[in-house]
C-alpha cells in the first residue's frame, strides 16, 4: 500500500515539476507570431503551388501580412484562389483588393502528329527537359510541343494534359487557375499565361517557331512564318506584333474583332470560345483540333507502347531509391 | 599493365574497321560547313552567296580567344549561307558550298614528303601555337575543344610533359588506331612540336595494348625520339577521358574543378591532334580532313576513311556499301559517347570520329527496372560519384542538392548506365541535372 503511495507521489511531483518548467520556458522562448498570418493562411487554397513566387501558402500569407505595413497588396495575387480570395485576404488585413484578371494558360503549339510528322523515335526517358536536350526532339520543329508531359506532371490541379492522338498538351480552362507551374516546367517556353478575356473568349498565336518562313512552312503545316498578314489587318489597334518570325497577340489592346484569325494563311492564330460564325465565314482555313483524321489515331495511339511505357516509369519511380 | 584507379568498364570492343587501311572517301557534291565545329564561341562568317572558295579557303573566322576558324575542305561556288541541321541534332549557322574541280590553295603543301624537326630550325613556340590557332585545329578525339587554348597554360601554371591520347577506349571506333598505322612520323613530329610549344622534354603516348600492332610500330619508330615513351595501357572504359589518362600514366589525380589538368602538370592532346598539328605547321595544311570510322555490325565493308570535312554522312554511308536495311539508329561518334542522329543529311564536322550503324535489335534500350541498390554504378563511375543518387536527385529537380554532390565533376562517359543490370537511365537524368546546375552556378557568376 505504503509502495503504491510513494509512486503516485514522486511520479505527481516529477509531473507537476516538468509541467512548471514547461509553462515557464513557453512564456520565456515564446515568439510572437502576427495571428493575422494563420488568419490569412486559413482563408488561402492550400494548394502549395507556388504560383504566387512563395513557398507555399504560408510562405504567401507571411507575404501578404508584411505588404500589408507597406499599405498595399498590389504585386501579391493567388491565382488559385482568384479574386474571390484576394478579397477576403485584404479584408483581414484592412485593406482594399486590387484588381487582377484572372489568368489562364494557352499552349502555345497545334503541331499534332498529322500536321507536324514525327521522323525519328526518341527512345531515352520520357521528360520534355530531357528530350530537349537532345536537339529537335521528335519532329523537324525546334519550337513546337515535345508531347512527353512534363507540364501535366507540374500541374497540381490536373488541368493540363498531353493528348495521346495529338502528343500535343491541351488545358482543361475550367480546372485551370493560372497559377504558372506549367509553363516554368515547359523547358521550350511554348505555355502563355493569358487573361482569361470575357466570356473566357480571347485570341491567341498558337505557334513558338521563330524560323524563316520557308523553313517553318516545311517544319509544320500550322506554323506562324511571320508573314504579317495578321498585322495588317490590325492596323486599326495595333494589337499584333512580329517577333523575330513570330506573331504575338497582346491581349490588352484585342478587341476580339478575330480578323487577324481570317487572314492568316496558316491557321495559326485561334480564337477561342466564341459563338460559331455566320455560315458565309466559315470558309476561313481554321485547323478543326475535331477532325476524323485524329479521332483515327485515337484509338491506335492509346494502346501503342509508349503510353503504356510512360505509366511503368512513374510507378517505377515512386518505388526506386 | 598501368590504367586509372577509380572505376572504370569494359564494355565489348567490337573494332570490326580494325586494320582496314585509310580509304579517301570522294568529294561530296555539296558540302555543308557548320560554324559550330568546336566548344566556345561559333565562328562568323565571312564569305557570302556567290564567292569562289578554293580548298583552304577561310569561311568563317574566330570570334575570341576559345573559338577556331573554319576553313572549306573543297572548291566550288558558295550557294548559301544559312542555318543546316548538324550533329548536335538543331538547325545552326552554316556555309553551303557547291563542289565544282578540286583547286587546293597554293599556299599548302600537297607534297607526301616528311618534313622533320630538323629541317625547320626557325620555329618556336609561339610561332607553332599561333599556326595552330589559324588552322582551327581543335579536340580531335570529340571534344572538339580549341587546341590553342590548352597549349597557352594560365599565368603561374607550367606544364610538365605532354601525354597524348591514343587510347580510343570507345568500342568499335578505329580511326585512331588506323591513323598510328599509316601517319607514325608525322604524328612523332606532330608530338614534338606540341613538345616545343608547351617547352616541356617528356611526352607520352598511352595506347590500349588491344592495339599490340599500333603499339610496337610505335615504340620502333620512337627509338629516335628519345623524350617520346610508349605506354601501353590495360584495355578500360573511359581511359580516353583526359583525366583518366593522366592518372593512367603519370599517376596523378586532377582535383575537382575549377582545377584543371595543368595543375598537375599535363598537356593532354589527342594522336588525331598531333597528327593534324603536324599538317597544319609543316604543311600549312589548315584543319579541313579527318579519319572517320564508319561501322556497325550490319555495314557491308567497316572502313576507316579520310573524308572531307562538311561531307554529308549519307554519303561516307554509301562509300561503306549503304544504308543496310535493318538499321535502328545511327549515331555519331561511338556507342558510349556518341550522339543518335536524326537524320543523314547532316555534314561531319571536326570532332566527327565515328559513324556507328545499329541494326533494330541494338539500337532499342531495355525497360528500366526499379533500382536493387546494388551500387555497381558507384564502383563503375570513375570520377567517384554516386550515380544512383545524382540521377533520382534530377529526375527530381533537386539542383541545390545535386550541386553538393558534385554532379558537375560528371564527365558524362555513360559508365554508370552501361553497367546498371536494371537498365535504369541513369545519364539521361544526370545529363539534364548537370546542365541545369552549371547554369545555376553561371547565372551565380554573372551576377557577382
Amino acid at each position: 500500500m505504503n509502495l503504491i503511495l510513494v509512486a503516485v507521489i514522486v511520479l505527481g511531483v516529477v509531473g507537476l515539476v516538468s509541467a512548471l518548467v514547461l509553462f515557464l520556458a513557453s512564456k520565456k522562448f515564446a515568439v510572437w507570431e502576427d495571428p493575422r498570418i494563420k488568419q490569412v493562411s486559413d482563408v488561402l487554397p492550400q494548394a502549395n503551388c507556388g504560383g504566387c513566387g512563395y513557398p507555399g501558402c504560408s510562405g504567401f500569407a507571411s507575404a501578404c501580412v508584411k505588404a500589408a505595413e507597406g499599405g498595399s497588396l498590389s504585386d501579391l495575387n493567388c491565382a488559385p484562389g482568384g479574386q474571390a480570395v484576394m478579397e477576403q485576404v485584404a479584408g483581414i488585413l484592412g485593406l482594399k483588393a486590387s484588381a487582377a484578371a484572372p489568368k489562364v494558360a494557352v499552349v502555345r503549339c497545334q503541331g499534332t502528329c498529322d500536321v507536324r510528322p514525327h521522323g525519328v523515335e526518341f527512345d531515352g526517358v520520357h521528360s520534355c527537359k530531357i528530350q530537349n536536350m537532345t536537339g529537335m526532339g521528335e519532329t523537324q520543329c525546334l519550337y513546337g510541343c515535345l508531347g512527353e508531359g512534363d507540364c501535366a506532371a507540374a500541374c497540381l490541379f490536373g488541368a493540363i494534359t498531353v493528348n495521346p492522338a495529338t502528343r500535343i498538351a491541351e488545358v482543361d480552362e475550367s480546372k485551370c487557375t493560372g497559377c504558372g507551374a506549367c509553363a516554368k516546367s515547359c523547358p521550350r517556353g511554348i505555355i502563355e499565361l493569358v487573361p482569361q478575356g470575357p466570356k473566357n473568349r480571347k485570341v491567341v498565336v498558337l505557334c513558338n517557331n521563330k524560323d524563316k518562313g520557308a523553313l517553318a512552312t516545311k517544319e509544320c503545316k500550322v506554323s506562324c512564318i511571320g508573314c504579317g498578314k495578321c498585322v495588317k489587318v490590325c492596323d486599326k489597334f495595333e494589337a499584333i506584333t512580329l517577333g523575330t518570325n513570330l506573331a504575338h497577340i497582346d491581349p490588352d489592346k484585342c478587341k476580339m474583332c478575330r480578323k487577324c484569325e481570317e487572314a492568316c494563311p496558316r491557321g495559326a492564330i485561334k480564337a477561342f470560345n466564341f459563338p460559331p460564325r455566320k455560315p458565309k465565314a466559315e470558309a476561313a482555313p481554321v485547323v478543326s483540333p475535331a477532325s476524323p483524321k485524329v479521332e483515327e489515331t485515337v484509338a491506335k495511339a492509346s494502346a501503342s507502347p509508349i503510353v503504356e511505357k510512360k505509366v511503368e516509369t512513374q510507378k517505377e519511380s515512386e518505388t526506386a531509391v | 599493365m598501368k590504367t586509372f584507379r577509380i572505376g572504370g568498364v569494359h564494355p565489348a570492343e567490337n573494332k570490326l574497321s580494325a586494320g582496314s587501311p585509310i580509304r579517301e572517301a570522294a568529294l561530296p557534291k555539296q558540302a555543308i560547313f557548320s560554324m559550330f565545329q568546336h566548344i566556345g564561341a561559333p565562328a562568323k562568317p565571312v564569305v557570302k552567296k556567290g564567292d569562289v572558295v578554293k580548298v583552304g579557303t577561310l569561311l568563317g573566322e574566330a570570334v575570341g580567344f576559345v573559338s577556331a576558324p573554319i576553313y572549306s575542305s573543297v572548291s566550288g561556288k558558295v550557294s548559301k549561307v544559312d542555318v543546316a541541321l548538324d550533329a548536335s541534332d538543331t538547325r545552326r549557322m552554316a556555309v553551303y558550298v557547291d563542289v565544282e574541280g578540286d583547286e587546293w590553295e597554293e599556299s599548302i603543301d600537297r607534297t607526301p614528303d616528311l618534313v622533320r624537326m630538323e629541317d625547320r630550325p626557325d620555329l618556336d613556340a609561339q610561332a607553332i601555337i599561333e599556326k595552330i590557332k589559324q588552322a582551327g585545329i581543335v579536340g580531335m578525339g570529340g571534344a572538339t575543344f580549341p587546341c590553342h587554348v590548352k597549349l597557352c597554360p594560365p599565368p603561374g601554371q607550367k606544364a610538365e610533359c605532354v601525354i597524348i591520347n591514343a587510347v580510343e577506349c570507345e568500342p568499335y571506333l578505329t580511326s585512331d588506331h588506323s591513323l598510328m598505322l599509316e601517319k607514325t612520323d608525322e604524328i612523332l613530329v606532330g608530338v614534338s612540336l606540341i613538345m616545343k610549344a608547351v617547352n616541356v622534354n617528356r611526352a607520352y603516348i598511352g595506347i590500349e595494348n588491344n592495339k599490340p600492332d599500333a603499339i610496337r610500330l610505335m615504340q620502333e619508330k620512337a627509338k629516335a625520339y628519345p623524350q617520346i615513351e610508349i605506354v601501353p595501357l590495360k584495355v578500360q572504359y573511359p581511359q580516353g577521358g583526359e583525366k583518366q589518362l593522366i592518372d593512367a600514366v603519370i599517376g596523378r589525380q586532377v582535383p575537382a574543378p575549377p582545377a584543371i589538368p595543368i595543375s598537375v602538370g599535363a598537356v593532354v592532346q589527342n594522336v588525331g591532334t598531333a597528327f593534324a598539328i603536324y599538317e597544319a605547321v609543316m604543311k600549312n595544311k589548315p584543319l579541313i580532313s579527318r579519319i572517320i570510322t564508319v561501322t556497325g555490325k550490319s555495314v557491308k565493308t567497316p572502313s576507316n576513311l579520310l573524308a572531307r570535312l562538311g561531307t554529308p554522312f549519307s554519303q561516307l554511308i554509301d562509300e561503306c556499301g549503304g544504308l543496310p536495311a535493318d538499321t535502328g539508329k545511327i549515331i555519331g561518334g561511338g556507342p558510349m559517347m556518341g550522339k543518335a542522329l536524326i537524320s543523314l543529311d547532316i555534314p561531319m564536322t571536326k570532332g566527327s570520329s565515328g559513324l556507328l550503324i545499329m541494326n533494330d535489335k541494338e539500337a532499342r534500350r531495355a525497360a528500366p527496372e526499379p533500382c536493387i541498390r546494388c551500387a555497381k554504378c558507384v564502383s563503375a563511375c570513375p570520377m567517384g560519384l554516386e550515380p544512383y543518387l545524382l540521377a533520382k536527385i534530377s529526375s527530381q529537380y533537386m539542383w541545390e542538392e545535386a550541386e553538393k554532390e558534385d554532379i558537375v565533376s560528371c564527365i558524362e562517359c555513360g559508365s554508370c548506365a552501361f553497367t546498371c543490370p536494371s537498365h535504369r537511365p541513369l545519364l539521361d537524368n544526370i545529363r539534364l541535372g548537370k546542365s541545369t546546375v552549371m547554369g545555376i552556378i553561371r547565372e551565380r557568376a554573372a551576377k557577382k
